[in-house]
């Protein structure tokens, strides 16, 4: 309250110059909408203005070393970025297919010589402010907002390092950010020259509507492969079970004749709403724990496989899975913690340690 | 009593389509919704099959007829559900398989992927609210509308600072737009990879959004529009996410929303407030708008130096691509579908174009060779999904359908091969191209891609 009084105040100073009806409007610098909003204090503004463009306007000041960047990383990031920012495993890599002749040209050359499996965020990014920016918004994903400026500079010291675009003694700073941009791998290798960032913008492909005789040969170029047709589940229980379009029961191979008019010899699956948002899976997902655990793979924290192989026989594993559950826990995988879920009952709880302590199953 | 009655709709019933175990349990612990809704469509399933070994639903035995008409249902001759049962109201249970689905293997965590609208189920325009496709950077939260505030800052008279309570109180206006993720039918540059509609064009959805257009609130909080040429909008999730808009032409449009089809955003889509930009990528529509910065230059976020960029054959990415061009796909029939017989069928789909109107939709039947223009559905709205209809007697051949959408400026949507020639196969996102289904002799319909 003290701060509103405070800010009306200067906010009635300020405006008076332009407003009709000043007593009315001291929190409101409008006179079309008398009564709504108010000024922003300094300190909000603050707390909230923290973009950093690539002109570095926004970026605060301090600095941070490589190798401080290296320790913060092991710590909490490597667990899903991998040491050197090179893994697969839940994100795209970071780091990889840049070369010391790219940091000269500005250009990326393995993003057209096509000899790199996979496009990392070093080979794509042009600008330093990007990386930045997104760490310290974002980062770690778990825990997002939790860095302080100078692990932010520190952070990126170490990925640049990791990409030898920086040494492995530099210091990165507010001071020499500018100095670093010009030795971006891929800096040059953005443009604007396209037709897509206005809805006035011309375009790059100029069909015709041909309406008949169209086309010499019609070609199949490609066709959806036998071993995708029911990668997605049986798509008879994703589509409507009466009327002119079924679904395909694609665990089956297809029918080699029409199915007739009522559609006989179909698939009729029973699956409801009630079927889906029932049991521990549907908890283990709706619930988010499935951001961090996988059944078989280790992603942020242990699998489920992992976690009922170390319990498997052990009295009173599921109390004390209980209590970490609800409390949260740390450092027994590895270094991220596992925070509390205190959103949980305890019926859901006990439903969802029990289920991963069978191995999920 | 209610016992006997119940017993007496499980002795009506066809045989062998309850188990043994199911009915010992009815009869000792009675029936709930779960198992009615079971024990209904089994009913249903069986009729079915009891009529498919005689004869076609269509080709009745002399002298008897429909067991539909003739039989009394357990709806015509019991009573029926009290009003506000549902108080909220979900779909039939017959609808069930219609749901937003995530794809396999696109991502490895959840929180940070997309649910896919189920196109190939879906009528006129409007997308239900709760099968509005759903794109998570960060997960999502219901967040408290009370503590959520929108902050207007950077080139502005005044940085200022609006809860609900305020943002609620403007003038405002209810717009139907299609939104469109820039990734959708992405899969799909280089080669077929997803069997059917839900996941090549589902990150797709039209609704109509109610909010205080984003001019107003600009004006109002006093913006330098001929400096400030870009805005920044942030969002209030973990990801903080970010985008840059480009103001130019979007200016009169954009709206700052709360109501999505007559009610609240979804919390998954950005509830309590969510930016939309008509015409524009769904990534620059931000999700739990929670600050708007007035500036005059792009900002090279996360979302447009890493992502949403199109990669061209040279090596040269083209950044800040977010008007999502002329578009089209058949709807019904659509991959992983199944006609069941010879004879008519109503031919269905969608087009869009962020430049403005359909003007005109033409389908194919035998891969492109030779079209025939649709009927348009009305409404048809600038950057809103428009549908369209063609009568169709399949002759029980093979057949490629297509759609082609053509939009107010002109320009028609190109074949696959044509936007490969420019753009190669490592873009990832904008690929307007046109969709064709094969539809086989067996009725199966599959996804191809031809050229």
């Amino acid at each position: 309250m003290f701060k509103l009084a405070k800010f009306a105040n200067s906010a009635l100073l300020v405006g008076a110059t332009f407003l009709v009806v000043g007593s009315v409007c001291a929190q409101n610098s409008s006179a079309r909408f008398p009564g709504i909003g108010r000024d922003a204090t300094p300190a909000e503004v603050a707390a909230w203005d923290i973009d950093v463009r690539p002109d570095f306007k926004g970026l605060p000041k301090g600095s941070g070393s490589v190798e401080k960047g290296q320790q913060i990383w092991e710590a909490k990031c490597s667990v899903c970025h991998g040491t050197f920012g090179e893994s697969n495993e839940i994100f795209t890599p970071i780091i990889g297919g840049t070369t010391a002749d790219d940091i000269k040209t500005g250009r990326v050359a393995s993003l057209s010589d096509r000899k790199q499996p996979q496009r990392t965020t070093i080979m794509k990014v042009a600008t330093v402010s990007s990386l930045w920016d997104y760490i310290y918004r974002a980062m770690p994903w778990n825990a997002p907002r939790s860095l302080t400026p100078d692990d932010t500079f520190a952070l990126v010291a170490y990925l640049l390092s990791m990409a030898e675009v920086v040494p492995d003694d530099f210091v990165l700073s507010n001071t020499n950010i500018a100095e670093v941009q010009k030795r971006m791998p891929n800096r040059n290798g953005m443009t604007l020259k396209h037709g897509m960032w206005s809805a006035k913008g011309a375009p790059d492909v100029h069909a015709t509507a041909c309406m008949n005789n169209c086309v010499q040969f019609v070609q199949i170029g490609s066709e959806l492969p036998d071993y995708a047709r029911n990668a997605h589940g049986n798509i008879a229980e994703q589509n409507r079970q009466y009327g002119p379009f079924r679904g395909s029961d694609s665990t089956k191979p297809p029918l080699t004749k029409l199915p007739g008019a009522s559609g006989e010899g179909l698939a009729h699956a029973s699956e409801t709403h009630a079927a889906n948002s029932k049991g521990p899976e549907a908890l283990f997902k709706n619930e988010n724990c499935s951001a961090c655990h996988a059944q078989n793979a280790k992603l942020v924290g242990p699998s489920i496989t992992d976690i009922a192989a170390k319990y498997q026989g052990q009295s009173g594993a599921l109390d004390k899975l209980m209590t970490k559950v609800k409390n949260g826990g740390s450092g027994v995988w590895g270094a991220i913690p596992m925070p509390a879920q205190t959103q949980l009952s305890d019926e859901d709880r006990k439903t969802l340690v029990t289920w991963v302590l069978s191995g999920g199953k | 009593m209610a016992d006997q009655k119940r017993r007496g709709q499980i002795k009506q019933a066809p045989e062998n389509f309850v188990s043994h175990d199911l009915i010992a349990d009815l009869n000792q612990n009675g029936m709930d919704d779960t198992r009615r809704g079971f024990m209904r469509s089994g009913f249903m399933a069986a009729i079915g099959g009891a009529v498919g070994l005689g004869s076609s639903l269509n080709v009745l035995a002399a002298g008897e007829g429909d067991p539909a008409i003739l039989e009394k249902q357990v709806w015509q001759t019991t009573l029926g559900k009290n009003v506000a049962t549902m108080p909220y109201g979900t779909p039939s249970i017959y609808e069930a398989n219609l749901i937003r689905r995530e794809s396999p293997g696109l991502t490895r965590v959840s929180a940070a992927s997309v649910a896919f609208t189920p196109l190939q189920g879906l009528f006129g325009i409007i997308t239900p609210n709760g099968l509005h496709f759903e794109r998570q950077h960060q997960g999502w939260y219901n967040i408290d509308p009370e503590k959520h505030r929108l902050m207007v800052n950077g080139l502005v008279k005044h940085n200022r600072v609006f809860t609900m309570n305020d943002l609620m109180r403007l003038p405002s206006v209810s717009r139907i737009h299609f939104i469109e993720c820039g990734a959708n039918t992405g899969l799909e540059w280089g080669n077929v990879a997803v069997p059917t509609v839900q996941y090549t064009h589902g990150m797709l959805s039209c609704c109509e959004f109610t909010g205080v257009p984003l001019a107003v609130l600009l004006e109002e909080c006093g913006a330098d529009l001929k400096k400030g040429k870009y805005l920044l909008a942030e969002g209030g999730d973990g990801s903080g996410m970010t985008r840059t808009i480009n103001l130019e032409d979007v200016l009169n449009e954009a709206i700052v929303a709360w109501g999505m089809n007559g009610e609240m955003l979804r919390p998954e889509n950005g509830f309590p407030l969510r930016l939309v930009v008509p015409g524009v990528q769904g990534v620059s529509w931000v999700k739990w708008l929670r600050r708007l910065e007035v500036g005059d230059m792009p900002y090279a976020t996360k979302d447009e130096a890493v992502h949403y960029n199109d990669l061209m054959p040279d090596g040269m990415a083209r950044q800040y691509t977010s008007i999502q061009e002329c578009k089209s796909v058949i709807t019904t029939p659509s991959g992983g579908q199944q006609l069941l017989d010879k004879g008519f069928y109503n031919v269905s789909g969608l087009a869009w174009s962020g430049r403005g109107k359909i003007k005109r939709v033409d389908v194919s039947f035998d891969g492109g060779n030779n079209w025939k223009t649709a009927r348009l559905e009305t409404p048809v709205l600038s950057k809103a999904l428009t549908r369209f209809n063609m009568d169709w007697v399949w002759d029980g051949s093979p057949a490629i359908l297509q759609s082609r959408a053509i939009d107010d400026t002109g320009y028609v949507q190109p074949p696959i091969k044509m936007l490969r020639d420019v753009r190669g196969t490592r873009s990832i996102y904008h690929n307007n191209a046109i969709q064709s289904w094969k539809v086989g002799a067996n009725g199966e319909v599959s996804n191809v891609q031809v050229g």
